[in-house]
């Protein structure tokens, strides 16, 4: 990789200080995507900020409605965190199933969310729950935060201090591995929230979206059956190597499906 | 050769591997651990286009960036090009194309990642950094990456000499006879098949450090090879012309190979050729991306098949055509592939009496693709099993039946098959019974309509196959069009106190041949294992041998030691009997001990060697001291593993997803020396062949040439949670040729198991119209391949 200058501040307020001095620098939670990005000489920032010793950015807090994540917990924190496993089963699930063992020991939930990977499982998990983001400058509600690939509306500089997830009545996750990078083809987070049905799918257009037809389905009976029955549009769904619009569309509503069913 | 003595370090014992103590506690010595005092290190730059003129190269700026030593390019290079080893003649006569190969490209670069220039500075970073300051000028031009379409009029042309992209059209067998046999046939079956290219990938990747000695004038070369004399031999000859007496090639550690480590690259070229330039060490080692690139691709054939059957379902004829890519350049051994290592194999365990066979070698612009786990073998059974299938499918006779029918008989052997090879010993029937009943053929019927309950469409599939390796007999690939001989060495030194080391030719990369050897020449010689060593790769210190593939390093190379080992037996009962003052005829040598018939009279072997370097007590006319021998032994045949592996899959009907539940082989693999070794053989070839089967795929993008499989974020490669645990069975038939009676087993797993688990996907989607499926039969694909038959069915 090439030079850069490294920080490592100890308080948000230091990290967005360093970020606004730099030319053109860049956060570092995990590194789970930034580091093999650097590697491979794709990008070439002036200064890194690492958020790891930030004590702000820490801890797994039941409170208000649900459960708040800080955003630089890793996904085997909340993993095996006790009060996501009571709380939101389907979140602690979820983040068992990013990447591999290694991968969760590093990766963050704050890393996931900001850098919003079209194949990413955690924005499924905040769109589907109806999550906020509480970043040093604004909350930010789950269906304004994710724009598009690799998109949201944080501001330059801006950082997400934590992440708060009201608990649903049940929910459900589940995941169609890319056979190869073994990411989300398709990953589907089903919600019975006290708004009704959330349906947010992964990994099958270009960012995470709600899937309105499956929201309206499983609304009326929430069920693998109702979800089966819903014909997914392949319009503007992804096409790859590794499958059609069209596989992806069925793959929407039998996630779907198998998620509602296994819902808890 | 002793059948096994039963002994725990003897021939037919699992011993422990000891590689394994250096291997897995990070103490092995592998190409990049190795670092020669000054080293210098290389980066390559590598185009980045598939097709394209180069107008312009300037390393101007380059050359001052910070610790650059030099640059080099292709106007600079003044040796020659990497040799082909392998010729093949054309239907007409007529030699294949053969285009020049040179390591760096002079004025067109022919597929992406093909070197363009070579950066040697203090470190690798430096070397990096300066490369992304060359400028180079190119004219795209508009590059053919099509198999199906190369081959047509109007096409790009890689080379002017290869019209239409083609590099040679060769045929096999008896034409006339097939034409015949068809004309007459009451049945007959067609099939288009694609074996699609693979990415080696070895866990090790590629790594050369070239060194020249400006005091004695000697190169030497630290390659990651199958076969360092091998490379001493063709870049001495061909390339670098240095004499081999001046020309050291090391191969230490080797971490896997699969074949992709037997051809001599461009890099080891460049190293050796840049470090007499510099007189400095230069060390290369390749990044994974790299590899994906420039390693020799594996497979990549079209085949169409037509089988010929009377009304009871007995095979009349084959006739098969297949278009095999070769990539942009010829690779080392690239041409034979296709021919003598696949149309060779047609006849399977079958008794089909008439075989043709066609071959187009075509150019692309990829990189090149030779041999790979199986090299040819795995080709040719895929289509044989998968055409025998779909035949039983067609004419309603029981998938087994259909293949027992035509089997070899147990009788015939040996067996003279229409396409040039003569089978030694085999029994196919057995293996298939035991197959069967280990895998529980007679059950899948009760767990089908369980996983049905689950939701699961439950599918078995098999596969009865042969294949020929323990390459090769010198006279017949010579005479096939191989530049090379194929033998082996085996040197035995017995040292005066009574240890042994082994010098063989072959090269272990993963075989466990420090272990196997040894366990040979301790039941041999009847000394304990721990006083044996195996030595290998170093061209120094081992007399010529061609180095391990094809599953011939214990047929060929073990047998080479067998045939040393005999030498020194011979001289040693003659010193023994001067020891004993008895004659040569009386002296017996057993479990290591010389004893004179029908006497008490024993002299231990240790007795014996010190004897022969301390030679007071010695027939010292008649017979010379010290007690080392060699042995070259070229093979009378091929040898011929095989047996019948058999697949359980279930299918999630609502995403495609193929789940290998049962994997179960049993192979003939004749003399057994380590059954842990071999087992583990077994595992690693079936792993591969459910790779390819279900997983794994190499792609160009068809316009601009760019490998869409670049990492392993879109190339799948099995992990562990991907393969069953495996049921390996064994069946002893032995070779009949060689006097270990072994057959190897390095490439039946990757061989037999295609095959199975494709016919297990077909049978389970069966039911629902399915009728064809292309590898790798992926979830995407699977689901696709059900909705076509739904639609069909509407």
């Amino acid at each position: 990789m090439h030079n850069f200058a490294f920080h490592r501040p100890t308080s948000v307020a230091d990290a967005a200080k360093a970020i606004g001095a730099a030319s053109d620098g860049k956060f570092v939670a995990g590194g789970q995507t930034l580091l093999p990005t650097l590697r491979q000489r794709l990008a070439q920032p002036s200064d890194m900020i690492d958020l790891s010793a930030i004590a702000e950015l820490k801890g797994i807090k039941v409170e208000g409605d649900g459960i708040t994540i800080g955003a630089g917990t890793t996904h085997s924190e909340v993993a095996n965190s006790a009060d996501v496993q009571k709380t939101i089963p389907a979140l602690a699930h979820l983040a068992s199933l990013i990447g591999d063992h290694q991968v969760r020991q590093r990766g963050t939930i704050g890393g996931s969310i900001a850098n919003n990977d079209p194949a990413a499982d955690y924005p499924a998990a905040a769109l589907g729950l109806g999550a906020t983001v509480k970043t040093n400058k604004r909350e930010i509600k789950a269906d304004d935060f994710f724009k598009g690939m690799f998109e949201t509306a944080l501001e330059e500089g801006e950082i997400i201090v934590s992440l708060h997830f009201p608990k649903p009545e049940k929910a459900g996750y589940e995941k169609f591995r890319q056979p190869a990078s073994r990411f989300a083809l398709v990953g589907v987070f089903v919600a019975k929230t006290k708004s009704g049905v959330r349906v947010a799918v992964t990994g099958a257009g270009p960012g995470v979206f709600r899937s309105k037809e499956l929201e309206a389905a499983l609304g009326g009976n929430f069920s693998a059956d109702a979800a089966k029955g819903v014909k997914i549009s392949a319009n503007g769904l992804n096409g790859d190597l590794h499958g059609s619009p069209e596989y992806r569309a069925s793959l929407v509503s039998t996630l779907a499906g198998r998620a509602a069913a296994g819902a808890k | 050769m002793p059948e096994g003595t039963g002994s725990a370090t003897g021939i037919g014992a699992s011993v422990k591997r000891k590689e394994d103590f250096r291997f897995l506690t990070g103490r092995g010595t592998y190409t990049d651990d190795i670092n020669r005092p000054g080293q210098t290190y290389a980066y390559i730059l590598r185009s980045p286009h598939a097709s394209a003129d180069i107008a312009k190269i300037d390393t101007a700026k380059a050359k001052a960036a910070p610790g650059v030593v030099t640059i080099l390019t292709g106007a600079d290079y003044d040796k020659g090009g990497l040799p082909c080893g392998w010729q093949i003649h054309s239907k007409d006569g007529s030699p294949m194309a053969e285009p020049p190969h040179f390591p760096l490209c002079k004025d067109k670069v022919r597929h992406v990642g093909d070197q363009v220039a070579l950066v040697i500075a203090e470190t690798y970073a430096q070397a990096r950094d300066a490369a992304e300051l060359i400028d180079v000028t190119y004219q795209e031009t508009k590059p053919i990456i099509s198999l199906a379409d190369a081959d047509k009029p109007g096409q790009p042309q890689v080379w002017p000499d290869a019209k239409n992209n083609t590099c040679f059209d060769w045929h096999i067998g008896d034409k006339a006879a097939v034409d015949a046999a068809f004309a007459k046939a009451a049945h007959v079956t067609k099939i288009d098949i694609v074996n699609q290219r693979l990415i080696p990938n070895a866990m090790e990747p590629r790594a050369a450090i070239g060194d020249f000695d400006r005091a004695t004038g000697e190169f030497t070369l630290y390659t990651t090879s199958q076969n360092p004399h091998v490379i001493r031999l063709l870049m001495g000859a061909f390339v670098l012309q240095i004499p081999e007496s001046k020309l050291r090639v090391v191969a230490p550690d080797v971490g896997g190979g699969f074949g992709s480590k037997i051809f001599h690259y461009a890099e080891e070229a460049l190293v050796t050729w840049a470090a007499g330039k510099v007189e400095r060490p230069i060390k290369w080692t390749s990044d994974r991306s790299e590899a994906f690139l420039t390693d020799a691709h594996g497979r990549d054939q079209i085949n169409h098949a037509e089988l010929a059957m009377d009304k009871d379902g007995k095979f009349l004829a084959l006739r098969v055509a297949t278009k095999a890519n070769m990539g942009a350049y010829l690779s080392t051994f690239a041409p034979c592939v296709p021919t003598y290592l696949s149309a060779t194999l047609l006849a399977g365990v079958y008794s089909t009496p008439a075989i043709y066979g066609e071959v187009k070698a075509i150019f692309t612009n990829t990189a090149v693709v030779d041999a790979y786990r199986g090299a040819g073998r795995p080709e040719t059974t895929y289509l044989l099993e998968r055409l025998v299938e779909k035949a039983a499918r067609e004419t309603g006779i029981d998938r087994v039946e259909i293949r027992r029918k035509n089997f070899i008989p147990k009788d015939a052997f040996p067996y003279q098959t229409p396409v040039a090879l003569q089978y030694d010993s085999g029994d196919y029937f057995s293996t298939l019974d035991m197959a069967l009943k280990n895998a529980d053929w007679a059950g899948f019927e009760k767990r089908k309509a369980e996983a049905k309950g689950r939701g699961k469409l439950r599918g078995i599939g098999i596969s009865t196959y042969l294949e020929a390796c323990g390459i090769a007999p010198s006279a017949v690939v010579g005479s096939l069009g191989a530049r090379a001989g194929l033998y082996e060495t085996g040197q035995i030194r017995v040292h005066p106190t009574g240890s042994v080391t082994v010098f063989t030719g072959t090269h272990s990369h993963g075989q466990g041949h420090e272990t196997t050897f040894a366990q040979l020449v301790s039941e041999g010689l009847g000394i304990p294992i721990e006083n044996i060593e195996v030595s290998h790769g170093d061209t120094n210190k081992i007399p010529f041998g061609m180095g391990t593939y094809g599953s011939r390093s214990l047929a060929v190379g073990g047998s080479a030691i067998v045939k040393a080992m005999d030498k020194i037996i011979t001289k040693s009962k003659r010193i023994a009997a001067h020891l004993m003052e008895a004659s040569v005829a009386d002296v017996e040598f057993k479990n290591g001990v010389f004893t004179v018939v029908g006497t008490d009279k024993s002299v231990p072997f240790g007795t014996v060697a010190l004897t022969a370097y301390v030679p007071h007590n010695y027939p010292i006319t008649e017979l010379e001291p010290g007690l080392e021998e060699t042995a070259f032994y070229d093979p009378l045949n091929f040898t011929f593993p095989g047996g019948c592996h058999i697949c359980e899959v279930e299918i999630d009907p609502d995403t495609g997803t193929v789940e290998v539940v049962n994997f179960t082989a049993v192979d003939d693999i004749g003399r057994v020396i380590n059954p842990m070794i071999a087992e583990g053989q077994i595992h690693g070839g079936v792993a591969q062949g459910i790779g390819q089967a279900l997983l794994e795929a190499a792609a160009y993008d068809e316009e601009s040439g760019q490998l869409l499989t670049g990492s392993y974020m879109d190339y799948c490669m099995p992990r562990a949670d991907n393969i069953p645990n495996i049921n390996v069975g064994n069946h002893v038939t032995l070779c009949t040729h060689n006097p270990l009676g072994a057959k190897g087993v390095g490439e039946v797993g990757a061989i037999g198991s295609p095959p199975a688990v494709i016919n297990a996907v077909l049978d389970a989607l069966l039911p629902l119209g399915v009728k064809d499926i292309a590898m790798p039969a992926t979830p995407h694909k699977v689901w696709q391949a059900i909705q076509t038959a739904k639609k069909a069915a509407e």
